[in-house]
């Protein structure tokens, strides 16, 4: 059997009644690497929040299905455990809750009742998920994000990820306050996952990540829309040239979400 | 409904009650200049809580044994889950309405001299330590108010803890109090004294059932580190709902001594609770960790102090309450720094957490300093579930109770986590989900 389908379509998402989503299109199937670059304030991030289904954000046309099923319908953690993912570009710190305890009540809610993961099994996976990500076994004992630092908080978010394998995935700027070596155990950590039942989404500024993990889409984000989208070239001519020539080529001024093209 | 066999106490009550319980002429000399005061003393005054029409002085006194047991395991079902009755915990003392029911010391505290006894065996058997540290002014004196001066006139249980100088304690020392018959009063005493550079876990649990019978519970914990002593005090009280209670811990901390408190405070009545440590000696230390969760219609009133008077002193406060129904509760937080406690620091934390619409919960940081050379600082805040945090919990598939149940029991966590013993943890746990839900 292939892979999940994410369907999203002509999705418009306002947050306190300011329209910031303007009818995004974006198809990601199992197998499937995509990335999503654009400049800041474009709405990448309302993107990966909506799809998610965070509380201040309002869907206010378009559809996101499942393997056809409606994803605007399913509460939070529904979504999730119809294998939606979403590493935050700014993960809540969670205090008084050890992250290995968040691990387990979340690989638990994955599992029916009665099927709960045996503790040994746990920390078997926890164990090889920490070394993987060359992450320090202290980490699990640590309240979830709290005093973490940033690249910790993004490893953390990957840790979570190869726990709970969701089949798409959506990675917002992951790469961001990583340093060059936790980049590269990181990436190598999501090639890992590469198979025909995984998808995913990627939200990033840099070229840097993506020469470790090699998308098959490349979709640049503008106003509140997908303006342009292609192969991996696409990625390394925005790093190489950035994101003017873009502007010109479709007559945009201001790629911030206030303004229409 | 209170309907008590005495609902007064004179002089002859108390003459007869000491009588009872063959203690020495000192002790009863305590109780009836206790009663006199008790009469024209006034009630204490709780910060932002009026207790005008509680009930603390008109209950039924009678002494009420309870049966006690050889073998640990024939407890009933109700205390088991209070401690490992499997691992047989070596040092525990259970008393049951008034009288001990089951009794521990190991081998090796005995002969390095620890005393760990009842209270009334201990005013007999080692009258001048007792004598030496019982209600005086150094710990809670008897004309403090009213409730202090009932107290000792009519104290009914409790037990007395003693640690020669520089032993040093591993295994924790386990109370539990069970008021086993609704319709009893606990005057109870906790008197604990660490001699110096010694060390020693104490924890205790409060438990009672009366959710109809309305009765009083009067407690005080006296607890004494000697210079260079090292006391880690857990509690879980868990009066029931018709349980008026008045309880209150104090710590006094010598020089380099520590009084870390863990108290989880589960009652399900009214309730006004004062712990204050005074870090007389330099360089004392400590940390006053309690926990609340109110439900129904209870009102509470936590008021944590730590009185500086010593150089160096160093003092922190964590407070946390979960708040639900119609519950109300005051978190009183005061860092007192007297003159010539210089290079003291006193620090709290101050947290409440509604659930509720109709709960009512304040916080309340208060810092008094008399000296320019410490420092000192509070935060408090009183809020609901974050939604952004509930998003998180939920996007990695975890529902939302069991989301809203992590993040309450996550609240909770810097004070639960702190109590040494895993069964009465486990047990706070347990209380802590059946009040929140
Ligand atoms: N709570 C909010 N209230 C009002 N505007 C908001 C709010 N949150 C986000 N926005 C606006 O929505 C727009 C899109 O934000 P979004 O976070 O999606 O951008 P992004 O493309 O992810 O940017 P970056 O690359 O900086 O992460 C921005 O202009 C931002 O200011
Ligand atoms: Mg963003």
């Amino acid at each position: 059997m292939a892979g999940s389908v994410l369907e999203i379509k002509n999705l418009h998402v306002s947050i306190e009644d300011t329209e910031i989503l303007k009818g995004v299109d974006l198809t990601i199937k199992g197998g499937e690497f995509h990335a999503v670059m654009g400049p800041n304030g474009t709405g990448k991030s309302t993107l990966a929040s909506a799809i998610m289904g965070h509380p201040l954000y309002e869907i206010t046309e378009g559809s996101v299905t499942l393997n056809g099923e409606d994803v605007l319908e399913m509460e939070v953690d529904e979504r999730a455990r119809a294998g939606l993912f979403l590493a935050m570009q700014y993960p809540s710190e969670v205090s008084g809750v050890t992250t290995s305890d968040f691990l387990r009540s979340a690989i638990n809610a994955h599992r029916e009742e009665g099927d709960e993961i045996p503790l040994m099994e746990f920390i078997k996976e926890l164990d090889e998920a920490l070394d993987l990500l060359e992450i320090d076994k202290s980490m699990a004992t640590r309240y979830l994000n709290e005093g973490f630092s940033g690249g910790e908080k993004k490893r953390n978010e990957i840790l979570q990820l190869l726990m709970l394998k969701p089949e798409i995935a959506i990675l917002d700027e992951i790469d961001s306050g990583l340093d060059i070596d936790a980049l590269k155990i990181v990436a190598k950590a999501i090639n890992k996952m590469r198979d025909d039942k995984f998808g995913t989404l990627i939200i990033t500024h840099y070229q840097r990540l993506l020469n470790y993990i090699e998308p098959d889409f490349v979709h640049v984000m503008m106003q509140g829309r997908i303006v342009k989208s292609g192969g991996p070239e696409l990625a390394k001519r925005l790093e190489a040239e950035g994101y003017e020539w873009i502007k010109e080529e479709l007559g945009i001024e201001d790629e911030t979400v206030g303004q229409n093209a | 409904m209170t309907v008590g066999t005495k609902l007064s106490f004179d002089k002859a009550y108390i003459e007869q009650f000491s009588k009872d319980r063959n203690e020495p002429d000192w002790m009863r000399e305590i109780r009836l200049d206790a009663i006199e005061r008790a009469e024209t003393l006034e009630m204490p005054k709780p910060d932002k809580t009026t207790i005008r029409n509680w009930n603390f002085t008109d209950f039924n006194h009678d002494y009420k044994t309870g049966d006690a047991v050889s073998n640990i395991k024939d407890l009933p079902e109700v205390l088991q889950e209070y401690f490992d009755a499997e691992k047989a915990p070596e040092n525990l003392i259970i008393q049951r309405n008034h009288s001990v029911a089951y009794q521990a010391l190991s081998d090796d505290l005995k002969e390095k001299g620890v005393i760990f006894t009842d209270l009334f065996t201990a005013v007999r058997e080692h009258g001048d330590l007792v004598k030496k540290y019982f209600m005086t002014e150094d710990g809670v004196s008897v004309d403090e108010h009213k409730l202090t001066a009932l107290h000792a006139a009519l104290v009914n249980g409790g037990v007395f803890l003693y640690i020669p100088e520089n032993v040093q304690i591993d295994t924790p020392i386990q109370t539990i109090f069970w008021q086993e018959d609704a319709e009893i009063t606990l005057v109870n005493h906790v008197l604990i004294v660490a001699d110096k550079n010694s060390s020693l876990t104490y924890v205790e649990n409060y438990i009672s059932h009366n959710d109809e019978n309305e009765t009083v519970a009067n407690v005080i914990s006296e607890v004494y580190a000697l210079d260079g002593a090292k006391i880690a005090y857990g509690a879980v009280d868990n009066f029931a709902a018709a349980t008026t209670t008045y309880v209150n811990r104090r710590g006094i901390a010598g020089r380099d001594a520590t009084i870390d408190w863990a108290l989880g405070q589960m009652n399900d009545g009214n309730t006004i609770s004062d712990n204050t440590t005074r870090l007389v000696g330099d360089n004392s230390t400590s940390q006053a960790k309690a926990v609340s969760v109110g439900r129904g219609n209870q009102t509470q009133n936590f008021t944590t102090t730590l009185h500086h008077y010593g150089k160096h002193t160093d003092g922190f406060i964590l407070q946390r309450g979960v708040m639900t129904e119609a519950s109300t509760a005051i978190f009183n937080a005061i860092g007192k720094i007297e003159h010539g406690g210089t290079k003291s620091n006193s620090e709290q934390e101050s947290r409440v957490l509604m659930l509720s619409e109709r709960a009512r919960g304040d916080a309340n940081p208060i810092l008094l300093i008399d000296e320019d050379d410490v420092t000192a600082g509070h935060a408090a805040s009183v809020g609901r579930v974050d939604p952004v945090q509930m998003y998180y919990l939920k996007s990695r598939g975890i529902p939302e109770e069991e989301a809203r149940r992590l993040l309450i029991h996550g609240f909770l966590d810097p004070v639960v986590s702190q109590l040494p013993i895993e069964s009465v943890k486990e047990q706070l746990k347990q209380v802590i989900e059946r009040k929140v839900n």
